[in-house]
C-alpha cells in the first residue's frame, strides 16, 4: 500500500512540476505542506492520473502505475471543496466506488450502512448535495473517497473552511482512520496544527521539490 | 421600519431612464407585433384556415420534421459540445468558427448549398443509397426538410451545450474517473444527469428554430402542397396568393408555439436561447 515516487514530472498548462522524489510506507499517514500555489493539488493529480506523467515511474502498493488509468489505481481522492455530484444522493455518493468496482450488491449496501454510521450520515442518506453544510458536504466526499477500499487516500485539504467543532470531529475521524492503518493517506494542508496532529510522515513541497521534514 | 436609500444623482436618474427608455422601446413592438396579429383576425377565420386539408397537412408536417430534426440536433449536439466545451485540440479554433456559420449565413444561401452538394458525385450517390433504403429520394422530398432545419437548428443547439458544459465543473468527472469510472462511465453517469438543463434547453431551442426554418427548406425542399409544405411555407403561400387571413392565421400558430416552447422553458428553469 505504499506511495513511490521517483523523479515525477508533469505539466499542467505552463505550470511544470518535478522531477519530484518521495517515498511513503505502507499505512503511513502523510502531510504535505507548501504555499500556495507550490503544485500540492497538481501533485495529488498527478498520483491519481488525472495530470499526465511527464518522466518519472510511479508505484502505488507496490504496483508500477505509470500507465494505469485512474480507474486502476485503486485511490481513494478527496479534492478541495468536496466536489459532490449535485444530481446524486448522499447514498447514491456512497455507494458510487462500490457501484463501479463491480462489487456485489448485498456488500455493496454494507459498506454504505457501515461508511454512513462511522460518519454519522444516517440522517442525511436520501439528501442532495445542494442542502447540506460545509461539514456535512465534507463528511460526504470523505465517505465516497473511501467507500471502494481505496489503497491509497489522496486528500486535498479535507478540513478547510470548516467551523471549529466539525473540524475537531472530522480530525478525530481521520485520527482513527490513521490509527488502523489499513490505508496509507496523503493529506494536503497549510495548518501546521493538523500536521502535527494527524502525520505520521510530513513533506514540504518547495521550488518543485518534495522534501520529507519529518 | 422604512428603507432609506443613498440619493441618486441627476446624471444617474437620466442614465437608468435612457436605459429603460430603449429597453421600453423594444419590448413594446414585439408585444405590439403580437398584438397586430392577433387583432388582424378572428378565432372563426383561424378554425377556418386550420381545417384547410393543406394547411392541416403543413401543421402535421412541420410538427413531425421539427421533432425529428430537434432530436437529431440534440444526438449531434451533445457529443460535439461536450468535445468543444472539455477538450483542447490543434485547430479548435478555426473549428469553433465553422460550427457557429450556419447561426451567421442567410438562409437562402443555406438551402442553396444544400441543393448544390447533393447536385454532386457523393451528394447524388448518398441520394441514390437513401432512396434505395428507404424507397425516397431527398432533394424537394420530406427528409429534405429534416436536412435543411438540422443544419441551422444543430448550429444553435451546438452552442447551448457548448455553454452548458463549459459551465459544469471538470473536477466532478475527474473524481468520477479516480472512483473506478471509465471516461465513458464518467459522462453518462455523472457529466449527462448534471447537464439535462442544459440538453433540455439545446432541444427545445433546436424544435422552436426547426419549427420557423423557412430559407433553407423554401431552396432545398421547395414548397409543394401537400408534400414539402410546412408552416413558414404556408404563410409564403397564402401571402402570394393575396389570402392574408390565412396567412396571419397560420403566423399565430407558430407565434403560440414559440412562447408555448419558452414558456415551457422558463417553467422547467431552463434558459433557452440564453
Amino acid at each position: 500500500m505504499s506511495l513511490r515516487l521517483e523523479q515525477c514530472s508533469t505539466a499542467v498548462g505552463t505550470f511544470p512540476l518535478g522531477p519530484i522524489s518521495m517515498d511513503l510506507p505502507s499505512g503511513a499517514y502523510g502531510v504535505l505542506m507548501g504555499r500556495t500555489g507550490s503544485g500540492k493539488t497538481t501533485l495529488l493529480e498527478l498520483i491519481a492520473g488525472l495530470a499526465p506523467l511527464m518522466a518519472g515511474d510511479l508505484s502505488i502498493a507496490g504496483q508500477a502505475s505509470n500507465h494505469l488509468r485512474p480507474a486502476d489505481r485503486e485511490i481513494g481522492y478527496l479534492p478541495q471543496d468536496g466536489v459532490l455530484f449535485d444530481t446524486m444522493t448522499v447514498e447514491e455518493h456512497l455507494d458510487f466506488a462500490p457501484r463501479f468496482r463491480g462489487w456485489p450488491k448485498a456488500r455493496r449496501q454494507e459498506r454504505v450502512s457501515e461508511l454512513a454510521e462511522r460518519l454519522e450520515l444516517n440522517p442525511l442518506l436520501m439528501r442532495m448535495p445542494a442542502g447540506l453544510s460545509g461539514g456535512e458536504r465534507q463528511r460526504v466526499a470523505l465517505g465516497r473517497a473511501l467507500a471502494g477500499k481505496p489503497k491509497l487516500l489522496l486528500l486535498d485539504e479535507p478540513l478547510s473552511a470548516l467551523d471549529e467543532q466539525m473540524h475537531s470531529e472530522l480530525c478525530r475521524y481521520l485520527e482513527s482512520l490513521r490509527d488502523r492503518g489499513d490505508v496509507t493517506v496523503l493529506h494536503v494542508t497549510h495548518n501546521p496544527q493538523e500536521a502535527d496532529r494527524l502525520g505520521t510522515h510530513r513533506f514540504r513541497l518547495e521550488d518543485g521539490q518534495v522534501l520529507a521534514t519529518s | 421600519m422604512s428603507a432609506t436609500r443613498p440619493a441618486s444623482s441627476a446624471g444617474d436618474r437620466v442614465f437608468f431612464a435612457t436605459l429603460i427608455g430603449l429597453g421600453l422601446t423594444y419590448l413594446l413592438l414585439v408585444v405590439a407585433m403580437l398584438l397586430a396579429d392577433a387583432s388582424f383576425t378572428t378565432l372563426p377565420a383561424i378554425q377556418a384556415a386550420l381545417a384547410r386539408p393543406e394547411i392541416r397537412h403543413a401543421f402535421g408536417l412541420s410538427f413531425i420534421t421539427a421533432t425529428i430534426t430537434a432530436i437529431l440536433s440534440v444526438w449531434f449536439a451533445v457529443p460535439i459540445g461536450y468535445i468543444m466545451g472539455r477538450r483542447q485540440f490543434p485547430g479548435k479554433a478555426l473549428v469553433d468558427a465553422v460550427l457557429d456559420i450556419p447561426i451567421v449565413l442567410p438562409p437562402m444561401v443555406i438551402g442553396l448549398s444544400l441543393l448544390i452538394l447533393f447536385q454532386t458525385g457523393a451528394g447524388k450517390q448518398l441520394e441514390a443509397g437513401f432512396k434505395a433504403a428507404f424507397g425516397v429520394g431527398i432533394t424537394y422530398e420530406v427528409p429534405s426538410i429534416v436536412i435543411a432545419q438540422f443544419a441551422v437548428s444543430c448550429a444553435f443547439a451546438i452552442r447551448t451545450l457548448r455553454v452548458t458544459f463549459d459551465q459544469l465543473d471538470p473536477r466532478c468527472e475527474e473524481v468520477a474517473r479516480t472512483l473506478g469510472c471509465s471516461s465513458r462511465q464518467a459522462f453518462w453517469h455523472v457529466v449527462l444527469p448534471s447537464a439535462w438543463k442544459g440538453v433540455l434547453s439545446a432541444g427545445l431551442l433546436a424544435w422552436a428554430r426547426a419549427l420557423g426554418e423557412f430559407g433553407p427548406v423554401l431552396v432545398f425542399s421547395g414548397a409543394t402542397r401537400m408534400k414539402t409544405e410546412v408552416l413558414p411555407s404556408t404563410v409564403f403561400l397564402e401571402l402570394s396568393v393575396g389570402d392574408l387571413e390565412a396567412a396571419v392565421a397560420v403566423s399565430l400558430v407558430l407565434v403560440a408555439a414559440a412562447v408555448g416552447c419558452l414558456l415551457l422553458g422558463r417553467l422547467l428553469g431552463l434558459k433557452v436561447g440564453r
